[in-house]
């Protein structure tokens, strides 16, 4: 994406707008909030957190280290399990749904075939169904399986993304043009070699979108874990936290250390998304702003 | 040959979506009975889940907190695509991504987080209002807890509708603002007249997404609820009321009639809006 805008704009212009970028700073204060807090609060002890000092600032006493130690030891370890099997079905279900739905809306955007605008109009109504509609039957079917309480249930049905067909049939009608598939079918590559030397390299944009977007669906999903899996052993870090927020709160009394690692393992937790999204920004912006939502 | 590229995702599109639905449909027509076992019903289920309170009381709060929220999250999101399309300093382009930001944490993580400031126990809002001497809210009581679900979600989600917007927005064609400003159109009214009419297919498409995603409530209910022991019930949402009466009390049947009466309230809200917006309908 361009900035058209900043080509025009000088340092005169940006002086005009100081009252609006007051305003920006006053909100970008409320979305750092909730971070500044945990980042503050996951730095004490249990005395120092229910100790009655200032929470939004740090005590004397700032032990990261200690912290993580015990986070990471807590209950044999089960903190750093939760993370990789966050990552596991972040990148199984994100990759999975993110293959099917590119070779989907590149044949529903390229080919003519039988009910191929049926089928297209389907899968656009199944943007409206609400998810979590399909997890109480899933589950039923899964349990008949044999399935349930394996990484296969939440796996399997995080391949299914309408969302993500719709965004690259809308790209791949745009951004890969009909002649070029024609003049390399001329010149006797198939359709599965037109696919990836042509048409993938095109696509690439609204692919990593699709890719961050299905991946990010998957981490942040806890309906569908929650309902699932009973062995915490298999539990995403997501369902994780919401059990140990659940422990903490029905007896407050006895488990103040565990307060302060939920506190350190949201903190944790939310890293490894933050880094995938700056680092991709380039590319999934770009394909957010063409592909998408015009 | 166009199915073979389809074909992979039909299957899937077949076993988690179309499968689960019509045997959602078939379970909601079954009644299990302590005596006698399970027995076909027909639409009892239905006619039980719309005279059920705890349904009504459910379908009736995500109802008012779509009406509430989605506006207040969008326009917040578009007065900031606006201001972040005109200002382009490197404060705003910082701000960009430090707005967006919540969009990376998982909700779970988001409610836990606001939980946290929330709590009389650790939260900063005592201490806060204790400096004017002031009592501080308790955004966890049954009177404020609508309050405190609003600004989670507005926090959550309103720099990732923010984003979209932005990115329509610099995807129209400067020239039209210069040929506005030679007609003497001020700032206020090329945003007005021009940016906004101009987006408005990103606009209707980010409403559907959050109408749908409101009217499915779970997951910050769900979290907040061991905070506000006694406010949040089990039936606070619909969907969390499906998941007690499927996951709690192995009620697959009614949970099933009342995931799928959902489905049919999110159909018709959603149906409802595009109707009403239909002029603008160019996203599908």
């Amino acid at each position: 994406m361009t900035d058209h805008t900043s080509v025009r704009a000088g340092a005169r212009r940006s002086q005009r707008y100081l009252p609006m970028q007051i305003l920006l700073g006053f909100l970008v204060i409320y979305f750092l909030v909730p971070f500044w807090w945990v980042i503050v609060n996951s730095s004490k002890d249990a005395p120092g957190l229910f100790g009655g000092g200032n929470t939004l600032w740090f005590s004397d006493q700032i032990d990261y280290l200690g912290n993580l130690r015990q986070l990471f030891t807590y209950d044999g370890g089960i903190y750093l399990r939760w993370m990789l099997n966050s990552t596991l079905y972040a990148i199984a279900g994100g990759v999975g749904a993110t293959v099917l739905a590119v070779m989907a809306g590149y044949g529903f955007a390229k080919y003519r075939f039988a009910a191929r605008r049926f089928s297209f109009a389907v899968v656009l109504g199944a943007l409206m169904v609400p998810a979590t509609a399909l997890v109480i039957p899933t589950f039923i079917m899964f349990s008949r399986l044999g399935l349930t309480n394996t990484v296969w249930a939440v796996i399997l049905p995080s391949l299914l993304n309408p969302f993500g067909v719709y965004l690259m049939h809308v790209y791949a009608r745009d951004a890969v043009p009909d002649e070029l598939l024609d003049a390399a079918r001329v010149d006797g590559a198939g359709e599965l070699r037109t696919f990836f030397q042509i048409a993938l390299p095109l696509m690439r944009p609204a692919v990593v979108t699709v890719l961050l977007l299905s991946a990010v669906a998957s981490w942040n999903n806890y309906f569908l874990p929650l309902a699932m899996l009973s062995d915490n052993r298999l539990f995403p870090v997501t369902v994780g936290l919401g059990l140990w927020q659940g422990i903490a709160s029905a007896n407050n009394a006895g488990t103040t250390s565990l307060w302060s690692l939920i506190i350190l393992g949201s903190l944790v937790s939310v890293i490894p998304l933050i880094i995938a999204f700056f680092s991709l920004q380039r590319h999934w912006r770009g394909g957010l702003s063409v592909g998408g939502l015009r | 040959m166009g199915w073979l590229f389809v074909g992979p995702f039909g299957i899937v599109f077949l076993a988690f979506l179309i499968a689960p639905l019509a045997y959602a449909l078939y379970l909601s027509l079954f009644q299990k009975k302590l005596i006698g076992g399970t027995s076909f019903v027909l639409f009892d289920n239905y006619v039980k889940a719309f005279t059920d309170p705890s349904f009504l009381s459910g379908v009736w709060f995500v109802i008012r907190f779509s009406l509430v929220s989605i506006p207040v999250q969008i326009l917040i999101a578009l007065a900031l695509a606006l201001i972040l399309d005109a200002v382009t300093t490197a404060f705003a382009r910082f701000s960009r991504l430090m707005i967006f930001l919540p969009y990376a944490i998982p909700t779970v993580i988001g409610a836990v987080m606001w939980g946290f400031l929330y709590s009389r126990g650790f939260g900063p809002l005592t201490d806060i209002f204790g400096l004017f001497g002031a009592t501080a809210p308790d955004f966890l009581s049954s009177d404020l807890i609508f309050y405190g679900l609003l600004n989670v979600v507005t926090w959550q989600w309103a720099g990732y509708y923010m984003i979209i917007l932005y990115a329509a927005l610099q995807g129209v064609d400067p020239t039209l603002y210069e040929a506005a400003r030679m007609d003497g159109a001020g700032r206020w009214q090329i945003a007005t007249r021009i940016k906004i009419p101009l987006i408005a297919p990103a606009l209707i498409l980010i409403l559907v997404f959050s109408l749908i995603g409101t009217l499915q409530f779970f997951n910050e209910p769900q979290i907040l609820r061991y905070l506000a022991a006694g406010t949040i019930g089990s039936d606070f949402t619909p969907n969390m009321y499906a998941y007690q009466q499927a996951f709690s009390l192995a009620n697959f049947n009614y949970g099933s009639a009342i995931s799928f009466a959902l489905g049919g309230v999110v159909f018709i809200c959603v149906y409802a809006f595009l109707f009403f917006t239909r002029k603008r309908r160019s996203f599908l």
